[in-house]
């Protein structure tokens, strides 16, 4: 696993990138420096090898056959690395220090190469050399030739070893990168925790600044200026959610203590009376869209992080389903429920709980009666779904979007009792526990999802 | 009943005072934390409803000083401020109940009540009686003028907390809480549905009806009507 997460690092990708580069060039200068001494030295031979051949042919011309035969003889018998021989128009050899043609094993322009036998004592040695022949007048054939065996030999030498170098390069090198990423990714991982527990709700912690002083370092210090930043944004946000609700609150709270006071005051059944209880009526109204404007700025600023807890998914859907279905019942409704047991998250259990009633009450309320409403809690590859799908008049495609934005209701007339902030604080709950909320078609009816990333979710060990 | 007030605002003080004395209960008020706990340490109080937020010393201070005197009077705090963790400080620093800002003074009402019928020592009840309504906490069975009720597990809840408040008014959020352990508005009178079938149950067929509707504060069970 952790040698998996190393070959994944970009890290190691570029030096596996620069490895591969690297290797290409080595190889190709290696060998094109082989190639420009080998025709070097070959040049020096061939040289050698034409002067030779020219010195001999006119040596035939001017004193004939017995003459060539003599300086042959002569310069075979100094055993140096020049090779001749002679042969008559039967291909009898008449002199050289070869026993005879020997079979070409390469061509190169008019050269040729072949393998000779050189008595060396009592051991034969098998050689390399390098010559030409050409035919001279009166049917005899001439070859001169010189032992090329040292550089023969370096080439196979280098030819068989070059790959071996390279592989040990390439290794010698992929260790290398391991090392250099193993290294940037233990310092990579010390930011991802940190920023890990921070989005948790730890808001306190901060990335731990070494004193090499290097570029992660400077990263680090940056997050931490950032993190700084949030937290006090935060505590602000905390403050202000807080003294508005105070100062908002206390009026309201004797607002409707004036009216209830009234209304004690004043007679029953009176127009009077249902007047203020009008008016208390209203008043309640605001106090619920306060809160609930309250709840989703805290949602949203994530204040509620703090409280949350380890939360059975399973159960709370649960509770909420039964607590409706009387509910649904009332308007001959089917509330069918078909959730996972056992499903844990990091949650807070009561913005869970109210969001799915929110959505479960929604769907209530615009399903014709005789309908159904299905709440499913699932598990699929990357997520946790919980969904809840009704057979209601469903919202066109293009309004979806728009109802999860706060006051927004579809009908005109606002008849229906509710604050219409029931989607936008389904939608707050969602986000702040990295979820995604979504609405779509269920043919006929909405389904409305929401997602928890599975990473958020921890599964009860089977038994 | 004696209540301790400690408000330091001054009309919803005196609308909590007057309001506490026509329903019959004996108070005394503070307007800061510290005389409200030297009133809390020096007399005996049946009840204290504290405001979160206080001058000189806050709601949660004066509540975790009281029980670390080895005071138990009941506390019900009153808060102004937002409530997603709020209420679990306020029950952890040793308060018994917590109503959120602005409240129905019939909710306040019946919470003090319950409240104070916690608190008074009864042996271990392990049956209930209302009128001719029998509930046993052991069988978990109901019976009414011996015959068998049939109720679902969150049925048999909702009755057994009304019956432990019989002639109690108990409000619909006091169930939500108490018996679904709710802290949130379910928008629709989902507590009216559950009630209605529960009064389906117990009282369809007979001549007397024993759960009633208050109307404006919530439910009671009760033998007379």
């Amino acid at each position: 696993m952790r040698a998996l997460k190393l070959l994944r690092t970009q890290a190691f990708r570029i030096v596996l990138v620069y490895l591969v580069l690297f290797a290409i060039s080595v190889a190709t200068v290696v060998a094109f420096t082989y190639w420009n001494t080998k025709r070097a030295l070959d040049a020096q031979t061939d040289q050698i090898i034409e002067a030779e051949s020219t010195g001999l042919s006119e040596q035939y011309q001017r004193q004939g056959l017995q003459g060539l035969t003599d300086v042959i003889v002569s310069r075979s018998s100094r055993g140096g690395p020049g090779l001749y021989l002679l042969t008559d128009h039967m291909g009898q050899v008449i002199a050289g220090n070869l026993d005879g043609w020997p079979k070409v094993k390469a061509h190169d322009g008019d050269l040729v190469e072949f393998n000779y036998v050189r008595r060396n004592g009592e051991q034969n040695e098998q050689r390399r050399a390098r010559g030409r022949s050409f035919a001279l007048a009166g049917g005899f054939d001439l070859l001169v030739a010189r032992d090329v065996h040292e550089r023969y030999e370096t080439e196979h030498l280098f030819s068989r070893t070059l790959p071996w170098s390279i592989g040990l390069m390439v290794l010698l090198g992929l260790v290398g990168g391991a090392l250099v990423s193993r290294n940037i990714l233990a310092r990579l991982d010390t930011i991802n925790r940190t920023s890990r527990d921070i989005v948790a709700g730890n808001l306190s912690r901060r990335v731990p600044v070494t004193k090499a002083g290097d570029e992660f370092d400077e990263l680090a210090k940056n997050l931490n200026r950032m993190l700084d930043r949030i937290e006090r944004l935060m505590k602000g946000m905390r403050e202000v959610t807080d003294s508005v609700a105070h100062d908002l609150r206390s009026p309201l709270n004797r607002l409707r203590n004036r009216l209830e006071g009234a209304l004690n005051r004043a007679d029953r059944e009176s127009e009077q009376s249902h007047s203020i209880e009008l008016a208390v009526e209203e008043t309640d109204a605001i106090i619920a869209t306060f809160n609930a404007l309250l709840l989703i700025a805290e949602a949203e600023a994530g204040v509620a992080r703090e409280a949350m807890t380890l939360t059975d998914l399973g159960a709370v859907v649960e509770g909420v389903v039964e607590l409706y279905s009387p509910v649904a019942e009332e308007k001959s409704l089917v509330l069918s429920l078909d959730a996972k047991t056992g499903i844990l998250l990091q949650g807070n259990q009561n913005l869970l709980s109210q969001a799915l009633a929110n959505l479960i009450d929604n769907a209530i309320k615009y399903t014709p009666v005789g309908g159904t409403v299905r709440v499913s809690l699932e598990e699929t590859a990357d997520n946790v779904e919980l969904s809840v799908s009704d057979t209601g008049a469903g919202i066109p495609a293009e309004a979806r979007a728009r109802v999860i934005d706060r006051f927004v209701r579809l009908e005109p007339s606002r008849n229906t009792p509710g604050t219409g902030l029931g989607l936008s604080l389904v939608a707050a709950v969602a986000r702040l526990h990295d979820a995604s909320f979504e609405l779509s078609d269920n043919g006929p009816g909405l389904k409305a999802v929401i997602r928890f990333p599975r990473g958020r979710a921890r599964m009860p060990s089977v038994k | 009943m004696r209540i301790l007030v400690v408000e330091d605002d001054l009309e919803a003080q005196r609308y909590l005072v007057n309001g506490l004395k026509e329903a019959g209960h004996v108070v005394d008020d503070a307007g800061d934390g510290e005389i409200g706990l030297t009133l809390a340490l020096s007399r005996p109080y049946d009840c204290a409803i504290i405001d979160r937020m206080l001058p000189k010393m806050d709601g949660l201070s004066l509540v975790s000083e009281m029980r670390e005197q080895g005071n138990g009077t009941p506390v019900l705090f009153l808060s102004a401020l937002s409530e997603v963790d709020d209420r679990v400080k306020g029950l952890k620093a040793g308060g018994d109940d917590y109503l959120p800002k602005p409240y129905a003074f019939v909710e306040l009402l019946a919470r003090l009540d319950a409240l104070m019928r916690r608190r008074q020592p009864s042996a271990v009840k392990t049956r209930l009686e209302v009128g001719d309504l029998e509930l046993d906490l052991l069988t978990r069975t109901a019976k009414r003028n011996s015959t068998d009720i049939d109720l679902q597990p969150r049925e048999f809840r909702l009755l057994e907390y009304l019956m432990r408040h019989a002639g109690q008014v108990v409000t619909r959020t006091m169930l939500l809480e108490s018996v679904w352990e709710y802290h949130f508005d379910p928008q629709t009178n989902v507590i009216d549905v559950h009630i209605s079938r529960l009064r389906a149950k117990i009282d369809r067929g007979f001549d007397l009806p024993l759960l009633h509707t208050v109307r404006g504060a919530g439910y009671m069970i009760r033998a007379r009507a």
